[in-house]
């Protein structure tokens, strides 16, 4: 998308206008500092994904789309979750778990651990689960970001 | 040379060859009144409510197939105008929309006349901007033509802050500009243009649904030819009237929920639709399940998006209307072979018989004018060859059915939009664009009313615009519904306490008319059309009940007609 003030607005305001769904959404500036990269997750009959790709084209704003979903494709989102380790066996249940994941444990105190995993939403929703037994304080998630694999490229 | 942003502004239209822009002053574009004040290059039509200012420049717009240019203050101003930005949207009227702003160090404070501009018309523009630096404003300027009046047609604003129209810069226009992200196709794939014709070669029971696309597109040149070498029957929506000539003998008029019966069931019934700048409008349609169930479907547009958004069609080629076209005749000439509906005779012979219901035909007694008479005999007074606005509701079914349009940008209506109040403003700008042509508004009382203000301007810049006021004391479109789909229970839609219209007209320095007598009808059309330098209200006193037939009711297939 061009990187301007209001490009976000347009296509967050298409979504709701036209009613459909915004599952997450993740954008930044890139290393063209006239555009940003946004990657949105959405999910609908193939008839409604079209409509969504034709009506977000025609958004003067965007530049260009590539649905990842038409060929292999990474995923990534960040999780940050706050537990509470005070219980009995808490700090080594959240360690054990952490290890598994392969998560990170950024911030320690007495009674919290903070904790941060990288991967694919499914992975996220997958470590929360297993942490269920924990006492949550605060979850944090961001959007997904994508990249094609291979040597498929959403360039300009 | 350096000049104020004002001076830019002007400039700009002038070297867009803009002559003609509509507005209303305010704060925050002052100093773009006063550099107007200064020259003469762009005149400058002042109404009397920013809804009328756009509406204007929409009938401008429609009538010439050229942008139009509305000017209107910030706040208000801009929020007045965003009904006429909405309705040019629906109808993808090329538009340029420049609104004022307070200055950028008082945007977001909540300044006096602020509103979010940008925000606020998000959803019902092509695309807009806020000018941020007046050394963007003559490249904003461009770009903001360059893409309301390309591709798919819009309107676009250009919200500049006030204090921008008061810096300086160098003044330099850009010829053209390039937009990395916008490029709008022009010509379509060959290959589907092979694969559209082969349909059309084989095709036993075929129909034209040509749209408002072939007007914006200045296709009807070339859907004439194309009607012509196919021998194809055509039907129009209500936004594509006189583009193919509805007096033509495979014309089958109008289509959908108030179309003729002929063409809403050569539609249901036929082996090969072609949909020529049409968007499957749900007053088309009908119900999605039941539409076309036998058909095979060429959709030809511009706009990617419009393309199976409402049914899922089997050819769709992307492009402009004229060329598209263009290409199919050349591919169907370069066969050499006859169509096989050349040796089918049975399509129009079905279509005769359909078209034999005469589903058009009403009474005209002694007693009471029916509306349909009037719009009649209007079509016989001006030869058909008047620029037309409607409002909206019963009367503008009336004007779609009964005045046969035969040439494009005459008929100058909301249709997806709906908008009450388009008619008299639209009728002032395709005046100003036309100033030696017959322009005739047909409106009702109660659409009448919501931009009646403007009968003001008429007299300002002396604009014989002819009003047709089909008066039935109700809100007709309104009471029909109620009576067919409420058992009669007219919430609202008796319209108490009317003015006295002909007084109305003469209080605004413009002839008033009462009409009341079927006998009356003709003549008193004769002697206002007559009268050509003044504005004449025509007010007339019409049947209560009469409906808009045929009709398919909401929810219903094409086939399943109300019809008398």
């Amino acid at each position: 998308m061009e990187n301007e003030s209001g490009a976000l607005s347009r296509v967050s305001g298409l979504f709701s206008a036209r009613g459909y769904n915004i599952e997450s959404l993740s954008v930044a500036p890139t290393d063209d500092p006239s555009l940003s990269r946004m990657t949105l997750v959405t999910h609908g009959s193939d008839e409604i994904i079209e409509q969504i790709k034709k009506q977000l084209n025609k958004l003067i704003d965007v530049v260009k789309l590539l649905d990842l979903t038409e060929a292999p494709y990474i995923e990534r989102g960040m999780l940050l979750v706050k537990l509470d380790c005070g219980g009995a066996g808490h700090r080594e249940l959240i360690k054990h778990l952490a290890d598994i994941f392969g998560a990170k444990i950024i911030d320690v105190t007495p009674s919290a651990y903070t904790v941060e995993l990288i991967g694919g939403a499914s992975k996220l929703d997958s470590f929360l689960e297993a942490l269920s037994p924990i006492p949550v304080i605060e979850v944090v998630r961001s959007g997904s970001m994508g990249i094609a694999r291979g040597d498929i490229a959403l360039k300009v | 040379m350096e000049l104020t942003g004002a001076e830019i502004f002007v400039r700009c239209l002038k070297d867009e060859g803009v002559d003609l822009i509509f507005g209303y002053p305010g704060g925050a574009v002052l100093h773009i009144y006063d550099a107007l004040y200064r020259q003469d290059d762009v005149a400058h039509v002042l109404v009397r409510h920013e809804q009328g200012a756009v509406h204007a420049a929409e009938g401008y717009a429609k009538s010439t197939n050229r942008p139009g240019v509305v000017l209107v203050t910030s706040g208000p101003g801009a929020t007045n105008a965003v009904t006429g930005i909405a309705d040019a949207y629906m109808d993808s009227v090329p538009l340029v929309v420049f609104t004022g702003q307070v200055p950028r160090a008082l945007i977001g404070n909540d300044a006096f006349q602020e509103v979010d501009t940008v925000g606020i018309t998000r959803p019902c523009v092509k695309h807009n901007f806020l000018v941020s630096d007046v050394s963007k404003l003559a490249e904003t300027i461009k770009k903001a033509f360059f893409i309301a009046s390309s591709g798919r047609p819009g309107p676009v604003v250009v919200d500049i802050p006030k204090d921008v129209t008061a810096d300086k810069a160098e003044y330099h226009y850009p010829e053209t500009v390039e937009i990395r992200s916008y490029k709008p196709k022009k010509t379509g794939h060959l290959g589907q243009v092979r694969r559209a014709a082969d349909l059309i070669m084989q095709a036993k029971k075929p129909i034209i649904y040509a749209g408002g696309g072939v007007i914006l597109g200045h296709g009807a040149k070339s859907l004439y030819d194309f009607t012509k070498l196919t021998g194809f029957p055509i039907t129009n929506t209500l936004m594509g009237l006189g583009g193919y000539p509805a007096t033509d003998e495979q014309s089958l008029g109008m289509l959908g929920m108030h179309g003729t019966y002929e063409a809403n069931l050569a539609m249901h019934h036929a082996d090969l639709v072609i949909a020529v700048g049409a968007r499957f409008d749900d007053r088309v349609t009908g119900n999605i399940e039941k539409f076309c169930p036998e058909a095979k479907i060429i959709h030809i547009d511009v706009d990617p998006a419009s393309i199976s958004k409402n049914v899922q069609v089997d050819v769709p080629i992307v492009g402009e209307v004229d060329p598209v076209l263009q290409a199919l005749i050349a591919e169907i000439e370069q066969r050499g072979e006859p169509l096989a509906f050349a040796a089918e005779e049975a399509w129009w012979k079905q279509i005769e018989e359909w078209r034999a219901q005469e589903c058009l035909k009403y009474e005209q007694g002694d007693d009471l004018i029916k509306p349909q008479f009037v719009v009649e005999k209007l079509w016989e007074v001006t030869e058909g060859d008047a620029f037309v606005t409607s409002d909206v509701g019963q009367h503008q079914m009336f004007a779609a059915q009964y005045y046969k349009f035969d040439k494009p940008y005459r008929w100058l209506n909301s249709g997806g939009l709906g908008t009450m109040g388009f008619g008299l403003p639209a009728a002032m700008g395709a005046q100003l664009a036309h100033p030696d042509a017959t322009v005739a508004c047909i409106t009702g009382e109660g659409s009448i009313q919501m931009n009646i203000q403007e009968l003001g301007t008429c007299r300002q810049y002396g604009l014989p615009v002819k009003i047709v006021n089909l008066n039935n004391r109700f809100l007709g479109m309104v009471r029909q519904w109620q009576e067919f789909f409420y058992a009669g229970r007219y919430a609202m839609s008796y319209m108490d306490s009317l003015p006295d219209f002909v007084k109305l007209a003469e209080a605004y320095g413009h002839v008033g008319m009462r009409i009341e007598n079927p006998a009356d009808v003709e003549p008193a059309l004769r002697e206002a059309f007559a009268m050509k330098d003044k504005l004449v209200f025509m007010d007339f006193i019409t049947e209560q009940n009469a409906n808009v037939y045929p009709m398919i009711p909401a929810g219903a297939g094409q086939n399943e007609m109300i019809l008398v």
